[in-house]
């Protein structure tokens, strides 16, 4: 480079600084333009050495391959055909906070699996039909959701399980999560929806003497996990907040695109996010803040949307979303009130606690281990900072199966070499796994919160 | 409201982790913010105090006894001898290190087949010391062409080794992907994870120990490059050395280097165990306060997210850490903005020889006896904040082989000062 010539980017915080935004480079296109990012790779390889699939597979190349190599070969060869390892990525996002040099890596693999979907998947093939289903789960837990019982039995009915490996490479190994008879949001509706919720958060906020009129207010992005699966989760969130004062709401919500990132729908994601973040960035423009209690939902809005969609108000929301108990450790005065509290009953027991590989992307992975740590009646030990390796619907196919077992293999050791025999995990995937590795019954940090604070 | 503790560590390399150790240990309540993983990842391992002279004398025998003739603004100086030995011996209590034992420096084979000055390093790598006279046979992996084992010999027995050393290549057993990552091989001989040996499933180690043997003279003792295990490398260290009848140690390598991973997780535990909370994955972007930092931001994809403290110590690193950055214009410190001295013209920045005495290897923050920061006019920029390892100035790391010992010295002196003033 010339002295005439200075960049108009940071390299090292191409993911905070507001100078380059990769969908504004070409205003007429829809390619991202990876460059800088790609430029400011120097190879040290500390991505590959944070890849939980590479740690056990030998065919997979590696983040540092996926993404900026890949990335330079597509430019200088017109013909280049994206490799189809990127579909072994797990879109775990470890490379993320792993390069010293700001790399958008996960962007990286997210485009490029994306490329290698629309253009060189058949859209006949077993495979892209499986993953199409697995990606948009919201879709058959909505189903699901209305007869529950008889989907409870039909997903776990031996025989037809073997006939889904069978013919279309889900893996029979693993139990289908059980559906909720009441879903979160029928108990939400039941329950009053928002003017319940404001009723309550006032009259929280008069017995915690502050003031009835402050604007505390939260919109509560719950997912599809919390609402379909385990609604004690939201109903936890929804106890919590309001006994910190906050105003509760629920609004209209797609999947976060979390399980189409992985896979690479990116249509599919779109649409999903063009719901969320018009609904979201409604309540932002009124003093809302979105709250998530899944970690991979809060990162889809935090990180992925703006990285990978151009749609109006995504920013906003992205500055606006958090973690439901990050956001209670940055506005309230929480560790105070852990420490004043203890926990007797149901959930007075030793945790082994596992970090989601998206909470450690947003600096949580420690959040509950600290946070508990001062409650009286518990205990809680961190099992470590392997990748739980089911990572959403990857440890669901057939093929990926044992790759999935073998990266978690770390993690239920540890877990069986901790005090406690409970599990304590934010991702409900993660959960899955660990109780499937270990046969431990799984709780929520919310849950937790809430019988320490609430009940 | 803010996220708030008594002593606030901004960086998560050796100066961070050791400053809010020793601030933990003290009793005050302790968070670390580190923006990405720690550049420990980038290390070898080994942990240096002062291998040679800033006038290039050396291998230095005793670094403790060469630090009263370093130049006064050395960060050495500035913390004292005392506390630097007190120091090491914090280190040596929440590491399993070895060369605690004696202030002389151990020499160490390098990959590169140089031999090191360093003050401490890690159990894997004990068996391979240079000052004793077993001999050595170094195996390299065809794939890993970063450590080539017969050059690393030849060049180890130019440097005069008292030992006869020999280096052979072998194909890791299983034929792994050209370029398979340093924790493929890791993970393998921890779980000791089969592997296809013509056609035939194995346990790694074993097979391991299978394409070895045959290669072994007389040879009491074993290199391999750092690849033994992760999680339990003395287990592997221990398990190939029975089935090779030979003491096997790991050659030091360059990034990313599993010892340096060791030692940062060993570091992290440490400060776990102290009791003080930390945080990676998000920088900080900015600080509010005049001649005291009240607080500073964390940036989350938008968010400014408040963390407060009544103490402060900035342990960001230097240029490659990006604690300390340049443009054309000038150097700065980025985060609080702290003077770093440098000349006006950037042509007096550097030397024109390559390997020269290069003005910007020692560029940092100037301090006062305290580790505070000091202004272009020499008075403290602010009250509550002290600086730690490679944002500091004054040494140049890469010279005198100093890096470990001035991050864990300034990170000791300013972690423990900040803890008396911060409860």
């Amino acid at each position: 480079m010339s002295d005439a010539q200075s960049p108009d980017f940071d390299p090292v915080e191409p993911n905070t600084g507001e100078d380059f935004e990769p969908v504004e480079v070409f205003p007429d296109s829809d390619d991202f333009d990876l460059r800088p990012g790609a430029d400011s790779c120097y190879k040290c390889s500390t991505c590959d050495t944070n890849c939980p699939v590479a740690e056990v597979d030998d065919e997979f190349p590696g983040p540092k391959f996926q993404g900026p190599e890949q990335w330079r070969l597509k430019q200088t060869d017109d013909d280049y055909e994206i490799d189809d390892s990127v579909m072994s990525c797990s879109n775990c996002m470890r490379c993320d906070n792993a390069c010293p040099s700001g790399v958008p890596l996960s962007q990286m693999h997210n485009t490029a699996r994306g490329e290698y979907v629309s253009e060189q998947m058949d859209k006949l093939s077993v495979e892209y039909v499986r993953n199409r289903i697995l990606a948009n789960y919201r879709t058959s837990a909505w189903f699901a959701s209305k007869v529950p019982r008889l989907a409870n039995f039909a997903m776990n009915f031996g025989p037809a399980r073997w006939v889904m490996e069978k013919t279309m490479g889900i893996t029979s190994e693993r139990d289908f999560p059980e559906f909720a008879q009441r879903t979160f949001r029928e108990w939400w509706a039941d329950r009053g929806g928002a003017d319940a919720s404001r009723r309550n958060a006032r009259e929280a906020r008069e017995r915690r003497g502050e003031p009835a009129e402050a604007d505390k207010k939260v919109a509560y992005f719950h997912g599809c996990y919390s609402n379909y699966n385990t609604p004690e989760v939201g109903k936890a969130m929804v106890h919590v907040f309001e006994h910190f004062g906050y105003e509760v709401v629920a609004p209209e919500q797609k999947c976060s695109g979390t399980p189409m990132f992985a896979n690479g729908m990116l249509d599919d994601a779109r649409r999903h996010a063009e719901v969320n973040v018009s609904s979201m960035s409604d309540l932002v423009d009124q003093g809302y803040d979105a709250i998530a209690s899944c970690t991979s939902c809060s990162m889809a809005l935090r990180q992925e949307y703006p990285e990978l969609f151009d749609i109006d108000g995504i920013e906003d929301v992205a500055a606006n979303t958090f973690e439901a108990i990050e956001y209670l450790r940055i506005h309230e005065d929480i560790r105070d009130e852990i420490r004043a509290a203890d926990v007797s009953g149901d959930l007075a027991d030793e945790f082994a606690y596992h970090a989601p590989c998206h909470a450690r992307n947003q600096g949580l992975d420690r959040q509950a281990v600290e946070l508990f740590r001062d409650l009286e009646g518990v205990g809680i030990e961190d099992v470590g900072e392997s990748c739980s390796g089911i990572s959403g619907t990857y440890g669901w196919k057939e093929e990926k199966y044992e790759k999935s077992m073998e990266i978690g293999d770390e993690m239920f050791d540890h877990m069986e070499h901790a005090e406690g025999s409970t599990g304590m995990t934010e991702c409900p995937t993660c959960a899955m796994q660990m109780e499937h590795g270990t046969g431990y019954e799984i709780r929520h940090p919310l849950e937790l919160l809430q019988a320490a604070l609430v009940e | 409201m803010a996220i708030e503790s008594e002593v606030l560590v901004v960086g998560g390399g050796l100066a961070g982790l050791t400053s809010a150790i020793a601030a933990a240990r003290e009793g005050a309540d302790v968070r670390l913010v580190s923006y990405k993983q720690s550049t420990l990842r980038h290390a070898s391992g080994l942990v240096d105090l002062l291998g040679y002279t800033p006038d290039g004398e050396g291998p230095l025998t005793d670094p403790y006894a060469a630090m009263a003739d370093l130049p006064a603004s050395h960060p050495y100086r500035t913390v004292g001898v005392d506390t630097v030995r007190e120091a090491m011996s914090m280190f040596d209590e929440v590491t399993d290190y070895e060369g605690g034992h004696t202030d002389t420096n151990a020499l160490l084979p390098t990959h590169g087949g140089t031999v090191k000055p360093t003050a401490r390093y890690p159990r894997g790598a004990a068996a391979g010391i240079a000052s004793d006279d077993r001999d050595v046979l170094l195996v390299g992996i065809e794939e890993m062409t970063d450590f080539d084992a017969p050059h690393a010999a030849a060049h180890l027995d130019a440097a005069g080794v008292p030992f006869d050393v020999r280096g052979e290549t072998i194909r890791f057993p299983g034929d792994l992907r050209a370029d398979a990552k340093v924790t493929r091989y890791a993970k393998l001989l921890d779980t000791d994870g089969e592997v296809a040996v013509r056609g035939r499933k194995r346990p790694a180690r074993e097979a391991l120990a299978a394409r070895v043997n045959p290669l072994i003279d007389d040879e009491t003792r074993v290199g391999f490059p750092s690849i033994l295990g992760d999680d339990h490398a003395d287990e592997v260290r221990r398990d190939l050395g029975e089935r090779l009848g030979a003491d096997v140690f790991e050659v030091p390598m360059g990034p990313p280097s599993l010892p340096g991973l060791r030692l940062e997780d060993a570091l992290f535990e440490a400060l776990d165990e102290s009791g003080a909370s930390f945080e990676t994955g998000n920088p900080i972007v900015d600080y509010e306060g005049e001649d005291v930092i009240e607080r500073v931001f964390m940036e989350k994809n938008g968010a400014r997210i408040p963390l407060s403290a009544d103490q402060y110590v900035l342990a960001t690193g230097g240029l490659v850490g990006k604690g300390i950055e340049s443009d054309r214009e000038g150097v700065v410190e980025p985060v609080f903005g702290c003077h770093v001295p440098h000349s006006d013209d950037r042509y007096d920045w550097f030397d024109t020889d390559v390997f020269g005495d290069h003005p910007f290897a020692g560029f940092g923050v100037e301090t006062d006896a305290d580790l505070r920061p000091l202004a272009a006019d020499g008075t403290v920029e602010f009250d509550n904040l002290r600086a730690a390892g490679g944002v500091l100035g004054g040494y140049d790391f890469a010279a005198e082989k100093s890096g470990s010992g001035v991050s864990i010295a300034t990170g000791y002196a300013a972690g423990t000062s900040a803890a008396a003033e911060g409860q």
